[in-house]
């Protein structure tokens, strides 16, 4: 594939340029992108971030900053454009934007480059489309409402005129680019492309070695380096001899990088750089380093979890208080007590992070699988010190990134090993770096009261938690507002109830947190989904019955709107996929001795989910059957895409709920490899079915909402089995004992 | 002192120390990056390669165990990308991020050349040692299946 070079200047007002082919330049954004703190940029004189190019050989070229992991990007968002545009969607290839200094992006991540291109892209290929159908019009002097697009060109019928878009591209080219806010889009009805179960597009690359991650990045003169890191977090050198290591056959250099906290949050170390990476291992194998152990070296989850217990015992900050739930839990026809909690988790990406930077003194050049190219460029501008249009990133594809790849600590490092040696150099962290320096799923503690009334509805819910919180550690405002990244849904329930009370205390740790799959959801929902259970038990009702009682009337939930994910809870949908999925799994039929079904139900990423588990016991730990899903993500875009990404999501969530445990002794993980911490393999995987709504709202989020629901329906069929409840994860043969 | 072994039917001889696992002879010495580094401690199978015909993980398997033998990566499981397992793989949308799965083709490749229709049960067993974190193993179990059929020259691929 040859690569279009993208001037960015010449990209002003129309987006147009003449003699190339058709240009449009137009912006995809998120949600967050529109907040007023990113006024400013959009005020520059380069307002775009994404492109469409045509070319005379009728090659369609979609430039977008988006990045692949697995997600299917490069797929979904190109059948949109192309459903717009008339053209076959293989024949779109999908080129990385590169990164642009002048704007805010947000890169990839929080499960919404489909919700958040979807109408930019329709905008932007009935642009192209309309602007083709009047350049044809004008070539035939036709008027152009008898003229269509079909096929990768416009059609005359009655004359039985065809020109393909590329006999096209440079009369349209000339024309005024249409207004993007009022261009006519298609009827739904008419669509083609989008709906359609469309197999990925890199699909087969991926299957034959030639797709290339970040880590199969090679440039002449490439060097291979390894960092030794401390493992206690916080800590740092005190000293080092690097006298064995040199002496390692290949090894080409050995410095110490320093560590850096605010913004990217490097445990800095010494960087043994050699000809290849077992060098460099063998090389860092024979360091000899004394550590300054730092302020952390007590840590562990014995202390966390006594003071969680600590915090749990005194009253939390306040986030939610409606009613009065003290007095009506006091006064409690039946009362329900629960407490839950997680350990941290890593993502353990399949590849493990590494960078490729190559700083010479006056312009650089790196390589890296990330999901924020913009902030890598922030960071090795800042090592560097050059200016940032002398600094090219080139995104490439990723081996699962799951939040992991939106860190820049990766690329840090590698910026720090090029700017001292000069040389390109591949920073490759090891499966035991990965592990021991992850920003972990924050680890937490939630304390559960429910009261039920003489009729079985909620009287009261009232739900303490105390977790590492993300914006504590990332956000500036986090010491104020610890709680802002720790709730999400668990703050807002479907479920109605007169007395409503949350509390929030922070539980300190220097075990680095970020973002894990589905985010603070993937507890939420456990919490939420499982506490909701127990109610349903305590008032003798069906678990299903109880939830679309308690969740109630047809209505949109505006109070439930996450102010980060944009749209209000609609009940209905709600109710809609916890019937879907009952009725597909079929709720309330028998079963074989042995195996009972959990159900749960969960709104995440403005999509709906739910979930129903079929679990028996094997060796006195569950096995899990058979899983069946409904999801509503608004308009299926790529419907076997959807598919994937929820069988994706699934087993991420068995993971979390059979396995995902990073403990901590002495301010370290203590688990180093995979056998350490285990991952679900092929026999753990059940027959998994998903069921998706065919709506007609506007596509949400699928990469993260398959997620929340597994472990607990999981953990409420265990319960319909066993009449054990699981309330704390991963689930461990003593607790079904 | 060199090493040599064939490589994906073509001799090939290196001068590197003999403890090199493999996986990094493959992927920094010749610059075959197919086959992927994953754990170091064959716990993921993401290097997976076949010497002698035999699904080995290249993590562990020094260079020094290879002289003289057979060794053949994912770029030479067929010329053009058209195993039994490639097109099944394909057809039944295996991939996600993609990372592994060269590991797991040539483990399914290898388990295919024993067991011309394995079971769901001989499946789970002989890729148990294949981790994906993308959890596409309905499909991989699936696409196996196919590639059975497709192996046996029923049911020609689409």
């Amino acid at each position: 594939m040859s690569t279009l070079i993208l001037n960015r200047r010449e990209f002003l007002k129309t987006g147009a340029v003449a003699g190339a082919g058709l240009w449009i330049g137009f912006r995809v954004d998120t949600a967050a992108a529109q907040d007023p703190a990113h006024e400013q940029e959009k005020k520059t004189p380069n307002p775009f971030n994404a492109w469409v190019h045509i070319s005379p050989d009728n090659r369609v070229t979609l430039i977008l900053e988006k990045s692949e992991m697995g997600q299917g990007i490069m797929t979904a968002v190109p059948m949109v454009l192309a459903e717009e545009l008339c053209v076959d969607w293989k024949n779109i290839v999908v080129q990385q934007a590169p990164t642009n200094p002048e704007i805010y992006d947000h890169g990839t991540g929080g499960s919404g480059s489909v919700a958040g291109c979807w109408l930019p892209m329709r905008r932007a290929g009935a642009a192209a489309r309309e602007m083709l159908i009047a350049a044809a019009a004008a070539r035939w002097n036709v008027n152009p409402n008898t003229c269509k697009a079909v096929n990768g060109g416009v059609l005359h019928g009655a004359r039985n005129n065809f020109l393909t878009y590329g006999q096209l591209v440079e009369d349209a080219a000339k024309l005024p680019i249409p207004n993007l806010n009022t261009v006519p889009l298609k009827n739904s009805g008419d669509f083609t492309i989008v709906g359609k179960a469309t197999p990925r597009f890199e699909g087969a690359s991926k299957t034959n070695g030639s797709a290339k991650f970040g880590i199969d990045s090679r440039v002449p003169g490439l060097q291979y380096a390894v960092v030794a890191r401390c493992p206690i977090f916080g800590g740092k050198v005190k000293s080092f001899d690097a006298s064995k290591a040199k002496s390692v056959a290949g090894v080409r250099d050995v410095f110490e990088i320093e560590r850096v906290d605010a913004g990217a949050f490097t445990a800095g170390g010494i960087a043994v750089v050699a000809d290849n990476s077992w060098a460099a291992m063998q090389g860092r194998k024979a360091l000899q380093i004394t550590w300054d152990e730092g302020p952390n070296a007590n840590e562990s989850s014995a202390s966390l979890h006594q003071q969680m217990l600590d915090n749990a015992a005194k009253p939390g900050k306040v986030f939610r208080n409606d009613g009065d739930a003290g007095a009506a839990l006091a006064s409690a026809a039946k009362k329900v007590e629960a407490t839950y909690e997680f350990p941290f988790a890593a993502h353990a990406t399949m590849e493990p992070m590494n960078c490729t930077v190559h700083i010479r003194p006056d312009s650089a050049e790196a390589w890296i699988p990330t999901q924020g190219p913009q902030w890598a460029l922030d960071i090795i501008a800042g090592v560097s010190k050059l200016p940032k249009d002398k600094i090219k990133v080139n995104t490439t594809l990723m081996g699962g990134g799951f939040g992991r790849r939106y860190m820049a600590d990766f690329v840090l490092e590698a910026a720090q090993v090029s700017k001292k040696t000069g040389t390109p150099v591949m920073v490759l962290w090891t499966r035991e770096d990965d592990m021991q320096h992850d920003f972990y799923r924050p680890a937490s503690y939630h304390q559960f009261s429910g009261a039920l009334d003489d009729k079985g509805n909620i009287a009261a819910w009232k739900h303490f938690q105390t977790s590492t919180s993300i914006d504590f550690m990332w956000n500036p405002k986090g010491a104020e507002n610890p709680e802002s990244s720790e709730f999400a849904t668990a703050a807002f329930i479907p479920y109605q109830t007169p007395n409503y009370r949350v509390e929030y205390t922070l539980a300190t740790s220097g075990v680095p947190r970020a973002w894990w799959r589905s985010v603070e959801h993937s507890t939420s929902g456990f919490v939420v989904e499982c506490f909701v259970d127990e109610l349903a038990a305590a008032a003798g009702a069906d678990p299903l019955e109880f939830r679309l009682r308690s969740i109630g009337a047809d209505r949109k939930v505006t109070d439930f709107t996450d102010p980060k994910e944009g749209k209000p809870l609609d009940t209905a949908r709600l109710k809609g996929v916890l019937k879907l999925v009952a009725e597909k799994a079929g709720w309330g039929s028998p079963l074989p001795k042995g195996v009972a079904r959990g159900i749960a139900g969960y709104y995440s990423f403005n999509t709906y989910t739910a979930a129903v588990a079929e679990v028996s016991l094997k060796d006195g730990m569950p096995k899990i059957q058979r899983l069946v899903y409904a999801v509503d993500c608004g308009r299926p875009v790529n419907p076997d895409g959807i598919r994937a990404q929820v069988e994706g999501a699934a087993i991420y969530g068995l993971s979390a709920a059979m396995h995902d445990a990073i403990t901590i002794k002495g301010g370290a993980v203590e688990q180093t490899n995979f056998h350490q911490y285990k991952m679900p393999k092929i026999a753990d995987a059940p027959k998994t079915e998903i069921h998706i709504v065919n709506s007609t709202e506007e596509p949400t989020g699928i990469g993260e909402p398959g997620l929340p629901v597994v472990a607990a329906s999981v953990c409420n069929a265990i319960y319909a089995l066993t009449k054990k409840r699981v309330r704390r994860l991963p689930i461990r043969k003593e607790d079904l004992a | 002192m060199a090493i040599s072994f064939t490589l994906n039917g073509k001799s090939e001889s290196v001068e590197v120390d003999p403890q090199m696992p493999l996986l990094w002879v493959l992927r920094d010495t010749l610059n075959m990056t197919g086959t992927k580094f994953g754990c170091g401690m064959a716990l993921c199978g993401a290097c997976t390669v076949h010497i002698n015909g035999e699904a080995s993980r290249s993590c562990i398997t020094p260079i020094s165990a290879v002289a003289g033998k057979k060794i053949t990566t994912i770029e030479g499981l067929s010329a053009d990308g058209s195993h039994p397992v490639q097109q099944a793989w394909i057809e039944v949308d295996v991939p996600q991020c993609g990372y592994c799965q060269c590991g797991q083709i040539m483990s399914a490749a290898a388990l295919l050349s024993k067991k011309a229709s394995p079971t769901d049960a001989e499946i789970d067993d002989f890729m148990s040692g294949n981790i994906c974190r993308c959890g596409t193993y309905q499909r991989i179990r699936k696409a196996i299946h196919r590639a059975a059929e497709i192996q046996s020259g029923h049911g020609k691929s689409a």
